[in-house]
Order: structure tokens, then C-alpha cells, then sequence
């Protein structure tokens, strides 16, 4: 035990396990949150953008076109502009600038769009005979939302929240500028600015092991939703 | 059971107007097989399509088993469509759901109870012949017992019409076959309404009792299926009787034999309705000193009785074989001499 002690103050004397900890909770917490919000609002505003489309069962091309601008601008704002500009919406929505809790609404309203685009192409790939299908043997529009839409793209939803799942990861990072904490803010503040590089690395390895479980549920449940 | 009156359907492309279906009048009786063929591009799809209102005409009348069908909308159209079965040529099965769930799609959006569902979906999996594959999703199946799920579950809400868009034109040959001997089957046992659309005369030789054929959206002919086999009218309707009566190669073959010496004349008989079985050869030989050799032959049933043309060399004495020839006409078989006076 004190031989590994030792090993960590020679390989990584600055890092401080307590702060490595708390920081990864951080990013855990802000991610799996902001996810959960992500999938519904993204599903929300992908079956918005598919359906109110042409030749789909709620054409409507007014409002297809505000969703559209809508998921495309908040889709083409660089992430770390977002949040600046956010910051009047955050204060009045959380009370306050601090804390993990505060970089919610930025990383959803950027994430949300990004996954709604997927979730868009997700449900185009439905064979439009499926859909006819369900039609001729009478099928309302919300039985064919949730009886057939969804779970037919069910395997693409899943893989895109997964990729969604990772560029939320780095967007928390980004979110340590506006004082989120994280493994990013702490990558930056104590390891960057005061120069600890082995706190930037050890920062750098956790946010890689997050990335890759996230990547690793995702494949496997895409795999066994998949019965093609 | 249904009537189109004046039906039409246009529609707006870029390059102008273009009529799919052009006032058409139709019946179809109840318990009836009807076929409607072309090629592609002539409307049946549509045609189709209009029946239960996947395209809402733009103008004329749609009645299936007494209802309107063009003036309901919403949920009257939803339950109609609960009667008004309908199955596709790429099977168009949800793929995420099981055999059995597939099945009891229709029974859900019904809103028929679990339990129930349970027992109909057996029902159908025993009628279709797919017992103990229930548990199977659609990619483990082949392309004929994805159709035979595809007509489990148009048959799930005991509808009183099933309408077959295309429904063997992705099978093989085999395949096409027994998915034809299930819907006679449940054509029989159900006593339903079967219409199909098709560009194979194959299939509507072996299952339809009436036929119409269409070309640029209007039915050129149409009537029972002999009547159309025996007297094709239209130009378009010879070709397509022509795909099940006589092989491609079978002029061919013919021609080839016809520089052979001895060859004698050359007749084309043609069967039609229960003809085909009689021995007429017999009679002929029997009756008459000539020998016959048959070249080629082939018959075809149809859910009327056969119809079928024989190709044969009659040698001998020339005023014999002018008898036999009265002879043969007499017993009501069509005979056309292509060789020999």
C-alpha cells in the first residue's frame, strides 16, 4: 500500500485524489442529466422535424420551417458561445451561475438539436411500406408513432444518443468556463494554468474511460434492440 | 360487395398533369377473386391504393360492403380500414416485433384485449401454416413466410376484402404458387373477397375468377378469366394470354420441324374449359385411318376448367385428314392448320 503510495506522489505528485474524484462526479452527473433531457426533448423535436415534413402524416411547412431554423441555428452555434449567451436564461431558470447544475441548459439546448437531426434521418430510414402499412390496417397517427416510428429506429435513436452521449462529454468540459467544475475545469484551472501537467493527463485518461463505457452501452444495446 | 363509379386520380407532377386512374367503373362481387392486370405504369397501383383510400381520388365514388368510403375521414375511415385487409409485395412486416407480434398489430390498434389476441394470433399462425415459428422475427424467415405473416395479419380483424398489391411479384416461382394455394384456400374457407394487382398472367390464371385489364389508367377489357383466355380482344391482352399459353420458344421449335419431310399438316388445337380432358386423340386415331403425332402441348388450369393449345402432325390420306379435321371442330375444339394446305 505505501509502495503505491509512493509510485502515485513520483508519477503524479500533484494530482489530489479527492478533487480527481469529486470533479469526475461532476462530469458524470452533468452528462447523464443533460442526456436523459437530451433524448426526450431530441426525440420531441426529431418526430416535429419528420412529421411536419412533406408528404408525412402532420405536413405543415410553417411548422417545419421554425423547427428547422431552430435545430439549425442552436445546431451551428459554437457550444462554447452558447453558454455565454445563455447565461441571463441559466441565471433566471437556476438561480445561479455555479455549480454543474448551472451548465444544464446550455448542454441541453445545444445537445437537443444536434441529436434531433439524427433522430430526423433515424426515422427516414423507416421504409415509407411499413408506414403505409399500418395505415391500410387503420392505425392512428399516434399508434403509429409509438407502435411503429419509434420502435422501428429504435437501434439508430440509440446509437445516435450514443454519439450525442460523447459530444456532451466534451461540451461539460467546456462548461468549466462558466465555473460548471468537472474534469474539464479541473483539467484547465489546476492542471493548464498552474502548470500540474500530470492532473491535466490523469483529467484526460478519466474523461477517456467515461467515453468509452458510454460507447460500450451504446453498441451493446444497439446490438441486441437490432433484429434485422 | 365493391363498386367504383367514375373513379379518377391525377396527379401534379413537374411536368404537368398526369392521370393514373381515368374514370373507372367497376364491380366486384362478394366472395369473388378479381384480378387486375397490366404493366407497370398502367395505374393498378393506384387503382388499388384508391380502395381503401391510401389515395384519395380526385373525383368518383369508392363503396366497399355498403360504406362510402370517399366521403369518411378520421375515425370512420380508421374502422373501415380495420375491415379492408391488405398485403404487399416487400411483405412490409415491422421488423422489430416478432411473427406473433406482427400479427397482432392490427389486433392492437383495434384494441382487442391481451388475452384475446393471444388466442386469434394462434388462430392465424395455424391458417397460414407457420406453427412454431411464432417466436421468429422477420429477417429469420424466407420471403414466402414473411408473406404468409403478411396474410396472418391482413386476416387478423376478419376483414370482408383483402387486397393483394403485387403479392407474389417478389416470390419464386414455387414460392408464388403456394402463397396462390393459400389465398384460394382462405378464399374458400372465409368466402372472401380477394382483389389483386398484378403484371404476371400467371397468377391470374391459376387464382382469379375475373379479369381486367388495364393500360394507361382504363380498363381495356374485362370478364371472366376463360372467356378472356379463349377470345382476347385487345392487342395487350393477347401478350399477356400469350405468357401462360404458349412458351416463347414454342413457334420456334415448331417452324423447325416443318422442313422435315413427312411432316404432314400441322394443327393448333386449341382447349378451352373441360375439353381438355377428353380423349380426343383417341377418338381421332379410332375413328379415322391418319396417324397423329403430338409436337407439343400444353394446358393450363384456371378456377374455370383448362385451357390449353396442342401442337400435332396429322399424316395420310389428304381427304382423311379433312374429315378429321370436321371431326375435331365438331367437338368444339378450335383447330388452326399452320402447315400443310
Amino acid at each position: 500500500m505505501n509502495k503505491i503510495l509512493a509510485a502515485n506522489g513520483w508519477l503524479f505528485p500533484n494530482v489530489n485524489w479527492e478533487n480527481m474524484w469529486d470533479a469526475t462526479g461532476e462530469t458524470i452527473y452533468m452528462s447523464v442529466i443533460a442526456l436523459a433531457f437530451t433524448f426526450i426533448f431530441g426525440i420531441l423535436l426529431g418526430l416535429l422535424l419528420f412529421l411536419t415534413d412533406k408528404g408525412q402524416l402532420w405536413q405543415n411547412k410553417a411548422v417545419h420551417a421554425v423547427t428547422a431554423a431552430y435545430v439549425n441555428i442552436f445546431r451551428s452555434i459554437p457550444f462554447i458561445i452558447l453558454i455565454v449567451l445563455l447565461i441571463p436564461f441559466t441565471r433566471s431558470l437556476i438561480g445561479t451561475m455555479l455549480g454543474p447544475s448551472a451548465a444544464l441548459p446550455a448542454l441541453i439546448i445545444g445537445a437537443a438539436p444536434f441529436y434531433a437531426r439524427m433522430v430526423e434521418i433515424a426515422l427516414r430510414e423507416i421504409d415509407k411500406g411499413v408506414i403505409e402499412a399500418s395505415k391500410s390496417m387503420g392505425a392512428s397517427n399516434r399508434q403509429i408513432i409509438f407502435k411503429v416510428l419509434l420502435p422501428e429506429s429504435m437501434p439508430a435513436l440509440v446509437s445516435g444518443i450514443t454519439v450525442t452521449a460523447i459530444a456532451l462529454v466534451s461540451y461539460t468540459a467546456m462548461a468549466g468556463v462558466i465555473g460548471a467544475g468537472g474534469l474539464g475545469d479541473l483539467a484547465y484551472r489546476d492542471g493548464f494554468q498552474r502548470n500540474n501537467s500530470d492532473i491535466t493527463l490523469v483529467a484526460t485518461i478519466v474523461v477517456l474511460i467515461i467515453v468509452f463505457i458510454f460507447q460500450f452501452i451504446g453498441d451493446y444495446l444497439t446490438n441486441k434492440l437490432d433484429k434485422r | 360487395m365493391i363498386t367504383l363509379s367514375k373513379l379518377a386520380k391525377t396527379f401534379q407532377t413537374r411536368d404537368g398533369q398526369v392521370t393514373a386512374v381515368d374514370h373507372i367503373d367497376l364491380s366486384i362481387e362478394k366472395g369473388e377473386i378479381f384480378g387486375v392486370i397490366g404493366y407497370s405504369g398502367a395505374g393498378k397501383s393506384t387503382l388499388i391504393r384508391l380502395l381503401n383510400m391510401l389515395e384519395t381520388p380526385s373525383s368518383g365514388q369508392v363503396t366497399i360492403a355498403g360504406k362510402n368510403m370517399n366521403e369518411l375521414s378520421g375515425k370512420g375511415l380508421r374502422q373501415a380500414r380495420q375491415e379492408i385487409g391488405m398485403i404487399f409485395q416487400h411483405f412490409n412486416l415491422l421488423w422489430s416485433r416478432t411473427v406473433a407480434d406482427n400479427i397482432a398489430f392490427p389486433l392492437e390498434i383495434k384494441g382487442m384485449p391481451k388475452s384475446e389476441q393471444k388466442k386469434r394470433v394462434n388462430e392465424l399462425i395455424k391458417l397460414v401454416g407457420l406453427e412454431g415459428r411464432g417466436g421468429s422475427y422477420p429477417s429469420q424467415l424466407s420471403g414466402g413466410q414473411k408473406q404468409r405473416v403478411g396474410i396472418a395479419r391482413a386476416l387478423a380483424n376478419n376483414p370482408k376484402v383483402l387486397l393483394c398489391d403485387e403479392a407474389t411479384s417478389a416470390l419464386d416461382p414455387k414460392t408464388t404458387d403456394s402463397i396462390l394455394d393459400l389465398l384460394v384456400d382462405i378464399n374458400k374457407k372465409l368466402n372472401l373477397t380477394i382483389v389483386l394487382i398484378t403484371h404476371e398472367m400467371h397468377v391470374i390464371r391459376k387464382i382469379c375468377h375475373r379479369v381486367a385489364v388495364m393500360e394507361n389508367g382504363r380498363i381495356a377489357e374485362q370478364g371472366p378469366v376463360l372467356d378472356i383466355f379463349k377470345r382476347p380482344k385487345e392487342e395487350m391482352t393477347k401478350e399477356f394470354v400469350k405468357q401462360v399459353t404458349e412458351p416463347e420458344e414454342t413457334e420456334e421449335a415448331i417452324r423447325h420441324l416443318f422442313k422435315d419431310d413427312g411432316i404432314g399438316r400441322v394443327l393448333q388445337l386449341t382447349f378451352t374449359g373441360s375439353d381438355a380432358k377428353r380423349s380426343l386423340i383417341t377418338d381421332v386415331v379410332r375413328k379415322y385411318d391418319v396417324s397423329v403425332s403430338i409436337l407439343q402441348g400444353k394446358i393450363s388450369q384456371t378456377q374455370h376448367g383448362s385451357y390449353g393449345s396442342l401442337f400435332v402432325s396429322v399424316t395420310g390420306d389428304n381427304q382423311l385428314i379433312d374429315e378429321t379435321i370436321a371431326f375435331i371442330r365438331s367437338q368444339q375444339v378450335e383447330v388452326e392448320v399452320i402447315h400443310g394446305e
